[in-house]
C-alpha cells in the first residue's frame, strides 16, 4: 500500500512537470532556451481557475492552453522576429506573468480569493489495469492529463526523429544558417515550436489547478517551469530522457513526503536538490558525452 | 545661399565641445530611458482606469509609500534598494564581460548563510571586525557559489546562464535545510536561525532602518565605476564581450581567464546583498528571504545600462515602486504585485532597444 501510494504520488507530481518539460524540449529543439515557460505555466494556471470557474474544465483547459501559447508568442515575437536576447526576454515574460496573473486573479475573484472553489477533473480508472498491485494506481488511475502526457512522449520522439518538420527543427536548433541555406524557413519553425511548447506549458498549469489543488494562488507554480528546464538538460534533450527524469524528481518529491510519514531523520532538502545536482552533472558530460543543440540561447 | 554653405564648416566636422558631447551622449542614453518609465508608468495608470480603479489615488499613494516622508525615503526606498543595487551591480559585472549570471538569487542566500554562520562565532569582537568578518565570509561564499558554473563553463563550455539558475534551487534548498538544522535557533522550534549577536548587527541612520548595507552599496558602485572606466582590465572586459578574439590578440590576455574573474567577482559582490539583508534587516536567517531580488535586480542593471552611477539611480527607482506598491495596496486596493508587470515591460522594452542598436552596428559593419 505504502509502495503503490509512493508511485501514485511520483507520477501525480510528474504530470505537471513532464508536460511543461516536454514544450520546453521541443523549444529548446528550436535553438530556443525559454524561460518564460515559468510564466506561460503560471498563465494557464489562472486561466484553468476562470475558465474552470465560469463555463467549466473543459473550458479551463482550452483556456489554459491559449494563454500558455500566447505569453510563448510573445517570447517568440520579441527574440525571434525582434532578436533579443532570450534569456532575458524570458526572465522578463516570467516576472510580467506574476504581475498580471497576480493582478487579474485579484480583479476575478476579489481582494483574498477566498472561497474559491473549482471543478476538478476526476481520476479515469482503467478497468482491471488499475487493480494491478503496485503500479496499478500510479498508471492506470490518473486524470486524463496523466495519459496525454505519457502519450506524448512516443509521439514527440516520432516527430523530432522520424517526420521532415522534426528534422528541419532539430536542424534550425543545431545550424540555423545551414538550416536556412537548405531552404529551412527556420522562423517559422523557431516561432512554432516555441507556441506549441507554450500550449503544453499551459496544459501544465492547468493539470496543477484541476487535476491536483482545486485552486489558484499567486506565484503558484513556484519554478516548477524553471524546474522544467533542468529536466530537459537532465533528459539530455530527448523525450524518454525527460520523462525519465520527471520521473526520477517526482519520486524524489514523493520520498521527502514518505519519509517525513516514516519520520526518519534525513534531511529531505537532499531529495529536492538531487535532481538539481544530476541536471548540473548531466550538463557537464559526466553521464555520458550530451550536447546541447547548437544554437542555444542565440537569438 | 550657396556662398554661406561654402564658407561654413559642415556641421559634421566641426569640432564639438565637451558640454555639447556631454548633451549628445545624454540626449542618447538617458532620454529613452527616461521616457520609456515615464510611458509604462502612464501606461500602468491608463489600464488601472480601465480595471476600475482609482488611478489618480493609486498614483498619490505609491508616491507617499516610497518618497512621501524622510522615513519612507530612508525606511522603505532606501532600504529595499540597498539589495537590488548590490545585486544589479553584481550581474552588471559579468554581463559586461558578456556572461549572464542568473544566479543572483542563490549567490544571495550563499552569503545570507554565510554571514549568519560567521556572526554567531565573532559575537565578542567588536563590530566594525564583526560586521567585517560577515561581509568577507559572505563573499568568500558567494565565489565559491558561482565557482561551480563557472568550472563547468571552462571546463565543459556549459551555458552559465543555465548552470547559474539551477544553482539558485540547490541554494534555496540549502538555506531550508540549514534552518531546520545545523543553523536552527537553540530552542529548535522555529524554521529561522539564531537571531544576530548585536555585534553582527549592522548601525542604521539614527531614527531610521536604513542600515549600512546602503553605504556599501555606494561604495561598490564606485569601485565598480572605477574599474569599468579607469582601468584597462575593465575597457578590456567589455570589449572581450564584443571580440574576443581581437581583445586576446591584441591585450594578450586570456579572454576566458578574465570572464571567469568577472563572474567569480560578481557571485562575491551578489552575496554582500545576502549578508546585508541579514545584518540589517532580518536579524536573522530565513527561508524566502528575498522576494525574488535575484530577478528583479536584472531589471535593475539593464534600465541603467550596466553604468555602475545609473544603477544607483535605477536601484533607487525600483526600491521605491516595491516600496511605493505596499501602500498602493493598502490604500488604493491595486494589487501590489502589478510592479511585476512595469518591471516586465521596462526589461523587454530596453532589450529591444538593445537588439535594434546591435542590428545597426552590425549593418555598418557589413555583416
Amino acid at each position: 500500500m505504502l509502495i503503490a501510494g509512493f508511485l501514485a504520488a511520483t507520477v501525480r507530481v510528474a504530470t505537471p512537470l513532464l508536460l511543461a518539460a516536454l514544450g520546453e524540449l521541443l523549444a529548446e529543439r528550436g535553438g530556443s532556451i525559454n524561460l518564460g515557460i515559468e510564466g506561460s505555466m503560471l498563465a494557464g494556471a489562472l486561466a484553468a481557475a476562470m475558465g474552470a470557474a465560469w463555463y467549466g474544465t473543459t473550458a479551463g483547459m482550452v483556456f489554459a492552453v491559449l494563454a500558455g501559447a500566447a505569453l510563448a508568442a510573445v517570447f517568440a515575437l520579441i527574440t525571434v522576429k525582434w532578436g533579443a536576447d532570450q534569456i532575458i526576454a524570458g526572465t522578463a515574460i516570467t516576472l510580467g506573468s506574476i504581475g498580471l496573473t497576480g493582478a487579474v486573479y485579484r480583479l476575478a475573484f476579489g481582494a483574498g480569493g477566498a472561497g474559491l472553489s473549482i471543478p476538478t477533473v476526476a481520476a479515469i480508472e482503467v478497468p482491471v489495469l488499475s487493480r494491478l498491485p503496485f503500479i496499478g494506481p500510479a498508471l492506470f488511475a490518473q486524470p486524463l492529463a496523466t495519459y496525454v502526457a505519457l502519450a506524448l512522449v512516443p509521439a514527440m520522439w516520432w516527430f523530432l526523429f522520424r517526420t521532415r518538420a522534426g528534422l528541419e527543427l532539430r536542424a534550425t536548433g543545431e545550424d540555423r544558417r545551414a538550416a536556412r541555406a537548405a531552404g529551412v524557413n527556420t522562423v517559422m519553425h523557431r516561432t512554432l515550436s516555441l507556441i506549441a511548447g507554450g500550449m503544453l506549458a499551459g496544459l501544465a498549469g492547468a493539470t496543477l489547478v484541476l487535476a491536483q489543488l482545486g485552486t489558484f494562488a499567486e506565484k503558484m507554480t513556484a519554478g516548477r517551469g524553471f524546474v522544467a528546464v533542468a529536466l530537459v538538460v537532465l533528459g539530455r534533450w530527448h523525450p524518454v530522457g525527460a520523462l525519465l527524469a520527471a520521473l526520477l524528481f517526482g519520486a524524489a518529491t514523493a520520498l521527502q513526503y514518505l519519509f517525513q510519514a516514516m519520520a526518519l531523520d534525513v534531511p529531505y532538502q537532499l531529495f529536492i536538490v538531487l535532481p538539481y545536482l544530476l541536471a548540473l552533472i548531466g550538463l557537464a558530460g559526466v553521464l555520458g558525452r550530451v550536447k546541447a543543440p547548437g544554437e542555444l540561447g542565440k537569438s | 545661399m550657396a556662398k554661406k554653405v561654402l564658407t561654413r564648416i559642415p556641421k559634421e566636422e566641426r569640432e564639438e565641445s565637451a558640454f555639447r558631447r556631454r548633451l549628445r551622449v545624454a540626449r542618447h542614453t538617458l532620454l529613452p530611458v527616461v521616457l520609456i518609465v515615464v510611458t509604462t508608468l502612464l501606461v500602468l495608470g491608463a489600464a488601472l482606469s480601465l480595471a476600475g480603479y482609482d488611478a489618480g489615488l493609486a498614483g498619490a499613494a505609491l508616491w507617499r509609500g516610497a518618497f512621501g516622508s524622510w522615513d519612507a525615503i530612508t525606511s522603505a526606498t532606501l532600504v529595499r534598494a540597498t539589495p537590488l543595487i548590490i545585486l544589479a551591480l553584481g550581474f552588471a559585472l559579468a554581463l559586461r564581460g558578456g556572461a549572464l549570471n542568473i544566479g543572483g538569487e542563490g549567490q544571495f542566500y550563499a552569503g545570507a548563510i554565510a554571514a549568519a554562520a560567521v556572526a554567531a562565532h565573532v559575537a565578542s569582537l567588536p563590530a566594525p571586525m564583526a560586521i567585517g568578518a560577515t561581509w568577507v565570509a559572505a563573499f568568500a561564499a558567494g565565489v565559491i557559489w558561482v565557482s561551480v558554473p563557472v568550472l563547468l563553463k571552462l571546463r565543459f563550455g556549459v551555458l552559465e546562464a543555465i548552470s547559474t539558475l539551477l544553482m539558485n534551487f540547490v541554494a534555496e534548498a540549502l538555506v531550508s535545510w540549514m534552518v531546520q538544522g545545523p543553523l536552527q535557533e537553540p530552542t529548535h522550534i522555529y524554521p529561522q536561525s539564531a537571531t544576530l549577536p548585536a555585534s553582527a548587527v549592522l548601525p542604521v541612520l539614527p531614527g531610521t532602518r536604513l542600515h549600512l548595507g546602503f553605504g556599501l552599496a555606494l561604495v561598490l558602485a564606485g569601485v565598480l565605476w572605477f574599474v569599468f572606466n579607469k582601468t584597462r582590465w575593465g575597457f578590456q572586459l567589455r570589449a572581450a564581450s564584443y571580440e574576443p578574439r581581437v581583445v586576446e590578440i591584441i591585450s594578450r590576455r586570456n579572454v576566458g581567464a578574465m570572464l571567469a574573474i568577472a563572474l567569480l567577482v560578481s557571485g562575491g559582490i551578489s552575496a554582500l546583498a545576502g549578508a546585508t539583508e541579514v545584518g540589517g534587516v532580518s536579524r536573522a536567517l530565513y527561508q524566502n528571504l528575498s522576494p525574488g531580488y535575484g530577478f528583479t535586480a536584472i531589471a535593475v542593471a539593464l534600465l541603467a545600462r550596466l553604468r555602475p552611477g545609473a544603477i544607483i539611480l535605477s536601484g533607487v527607482f525600483f526600491g521605491a515602486l516595491e516600496a511605493g506598491s505596499a501602500a498602493m495596496q493598502r490604500d488604493a486596493g491595486v494589487p501590489a504585485v502589478i510592479v511585476y508587470v512595469v518591471e516586465a515591460v521596462v526589461i523587454i522594452t530596453l532589450l529591444l532597444i538593445e537588439a535594434r542598436g546591435w542590428r545597426r552596428r552590425e549593418a555598418l559593419a557589413g555583416a
